[in-house]
């Protein structure tokens, strides 16, 4: 398959938003947008899926608590109980209130760890990684907005784009991907 | 413009006759003499024997088991007992004739603690969403300006609420604060001791400042909000920035002393350092679920138009935030307390649990566990309705929270939930929602000239 893209860089993110908003109107596919830093609403104006990061989390969180209650009752109660304080620890309910914090703690230990590394795997990153940055430029002050150009006039998407406020455009046909 | 529908006006008038009519029922059917207080006990055993020995023994066990609830968890049995021993505030046990008359008197604060209890409640929703208010105008907030004009229409409860509670805890008396009886005084060195605060001159001062101060904000901020509509600069505004701040700086200072003085003093031996953040986490989170509330009804019957489900979304995050919030106090009070166990300290718990068990509990699943599990989703916050029910569960959850704030510590064991707390509910809901309704109808809902109006309106999260 050919893949050819557009490139399209804007320097501004207003102008930017308007851009995407006016290229999905026009029934062309923005296969991604690289932005210097998070711009508000750009998810929803592509049109992106709402993230189910938050339902892993979630899940991780209960697996945290449930680490939590099952080790504090293995250390505290089965293992080694000891008499903290003029508290024995005959069972898990009678020492429940010490065993909170550690419950909340590992809630969110695993909850917001986990989640990272989700999310890492997720967007395929890992160490040492080369980056998939097509501009450098990007990660200062321009926008990229990635057009998929295969089965358009690509005169008429240039024209279209210079419309929308694009600064540059450029266009890549990929030959790796033959 | 919003007016108070004729229908929700005679609501609320008819809430406030009946609840009125309540309360003086439950004022004038105290016992008045220890042979009443007798009387009531007798029947109260009779009551318990009329269902025949085999009931009436379960009945006694079951109570066996809930009053050793603490010894069970503690897993020592005695415990409560022992602790209690030493308590000087709330008298558990007696002999003969005194412990009737401890009776009696608490028999009769009972009508007094119902009331404030509502009164402190509704005057909580106002007070609170003034705080909210002050805290959007000292954080030049752009998200909310939409709400103001619903903020100040909760907050005109204020003069009406913060009067009667004032009323209600200057002429308590010894029915709410032990310290204000000079036998007690004279015989207590503790008490001695404290009373360079706890006297009742300065504590009426106090009352009177805080009061004020709260009122004169009030009557400050919402003539100057008033203003901006009409002038083409912005120095209302700026006026209102500056007396929010100084506003905020007198409430956290008043309120602490506040919940110090009508809540904490109720037992004036025990104390916690906590425990005016703790009233203020309450107040908080039910004041912002009132906006809500509020918002959402004014919003369905389409009086605001300008107010879009981000700010709606923004509330509910605030609910859900404050709930936690709420949560993580009382768990920082309570595992303190729970930890170093101290006899004195203890106490505080121990009647609570054992005397008010399933109000007690319930109060935690219904501040935390609802809102946390209801309101954790993100599109969730933004559906009305849900909203409502969190905010329902919430505000019913702080009720209790206060109840127990009062209760425990003014009428002991002999608690109930009857005619006069469901009339003061009842009085004080009336007043509510006459209040702010004839409130939120003078001026138009539009915050019209304020600086953030358009960012406001166009927020969107």
């Amino acid at each position: 398959m050919e893949a050819k893209v557009i490139h399209a860089i804007y320097t501004d993110d207003d102008l930017l938003m308007q851009a995407v908003k006016q290229t999905r109107t026009a029934n062309y596919n923005i296969t991604e947008v690289f932005t210097p830093f998070p711009v508000h609403g750009l998810d929803k104006a592509i049109g992106l899926e709402p993230t189910r990061l938050a339902i892993t989390s979630f899940i991780y969180g209960l697996i945290g608590l449930t680490v939590a209650v099952l080790m504090m009752n293995f250390i505290m109660i089965a293992d080694w109980p000891q008499n903290i304080g003029g508290k024995p620890s005959f069972n898990f309910y009678q020492n429940m209130p010490a065993f909170i914090p550690i419950m909340f703690e590992l809630t969110v230990f695993f909850a917001g760890h986990l989640m990272v590394i989700t999310f890492y795997m997720r967007s395929k990153l890992w160490p040492f990684k080369k980056a998939e940055n097509p501009d450098p430029r990007t990660t200062d002050d321009h926008f990229l907005m990635q057009i998929d150009a295969g089965h358009h006039d690509v005169k008429k998407l240039t024209k279209f784009l210079y419309d929308t406020g694009a600064k540059e455009i450029s266009l890549i046909e990929n030959e790796e991907d033959h | 413009m919003y007016t108070l529908p004729s229908k929700l006006k005679l609501f609320s008038i008819i809430l406030m006759v009946i609840g009125l009519a309540g309360i003086t029922y439950g004022f004038f059917s105290t016992p008045s003499t220890i042979d009443d207080v007798k009387e009531i006990m007798a029947a109260e055993n009779a009551h318990g024997e009329g269902h025949g020995t085999e009931n009436g023994e379960e009945h006694a066990t079951e109570e066996t088991h809930e009053a050793n609830f603490v010894d069970v968890a503690r897993g020592k049995e005695g415990y409560s007992k022992n602790a209690m021993k030493h308590e000087k505030d709330v008298h558990m046990e007696g002999h003969g004739d005194e412990h009737l008359e401890h009776v009696l008197h608490q028999l009769q604060t009972k009508p007094w603690s119902a009331t404030f209890v509502s009164a402190f409640f509704f005057l909580m929703l106002a007070l609170g969403t003034l705080v909210f208010y002050a805290i959007q105008y000292a954080a030049q907030a752009g998200w909310s300006p939409v709400l103001f004009r619903v903020m100040e229409g909760i907050t005109s409860y204020v003069l009406p609420g913060s009067i009667i509670v004032f009323f209600i805890v200057v002429f308590a008396g010894t029915h709410f604060f032990p310290w204000q009886n000079e036998e007690l005084v004279a015989g207590d060195k503790i008490l001695q001791a404290k009373s360079t605060y706890l006297n009742f001159p300065f504590f009426l001062i106090r009352a009177i400042i805080y009061v004020l101060g709260w009122n004169l904000y009030r009557y400050f901020a919402r003539r100057n909000s008033l203003r901006q509509a009409e002038v083409n600069n912005y120095d209302p505004y700026r006026r209102n920035f500056k007396i929010s701040v100084y506003f905020l700086l007198f409430f956290i200072v008043t309120e602490s002393m506040m919940a110090w003085d009508w809540f904490m003093s109720m037992t004036p031996h025990w104390y916690s350092t906590l425990f005016a953040w703790y009233v203020f986490a309450t107040m908080f989170v039910s004041a912002i679920t009132a906006i809500a509330l509020v918002t959402i009804f004014l919003k369905g019957k389409g009086f605001l138009p300008f107010v879009n489900d981000s700010h709606l979304h923004d509330l509910a995050k605030f609910m859900f935030a404050f709930s936690i919030f709420w949560t993580y106090l009382w768990f920082g009070q309570f595992m303190l307390i729970w930890y170093a166990n101290i006899p004195e300290e203890v106490t505080y718990f121990i009647i609570r649990i054992q005397e008010y068990n399933l109000l007690f509990w319930s109060m935690l699943v219904l501040n935390f566990v609802f809102p946390i599990l209801i309101l954790m989703n993100s599109d969730y916050k933004r559906i009305p309705w849900f909203v409502v029910m969190a905010g329902v569960l919430v505000l019913v959850g702080h009720y209790i929270d206060v109840f127990l704030l009062v209760m425990p510590s003014t009428v002991g064991a002999h608690w109930s939930f009857g005619i006069t707390e469901i009339a003061s509910i009842c009085f004080f809901l009336g007043l509510f929602v006459f209040v702010i309704g004839t409130g939120l109808g003078k001026v138009p809902l539009r915050p019209k000239g304020n600086p953030f109006i358009k960012e406001s309106e166009n927020y969107h999260y």
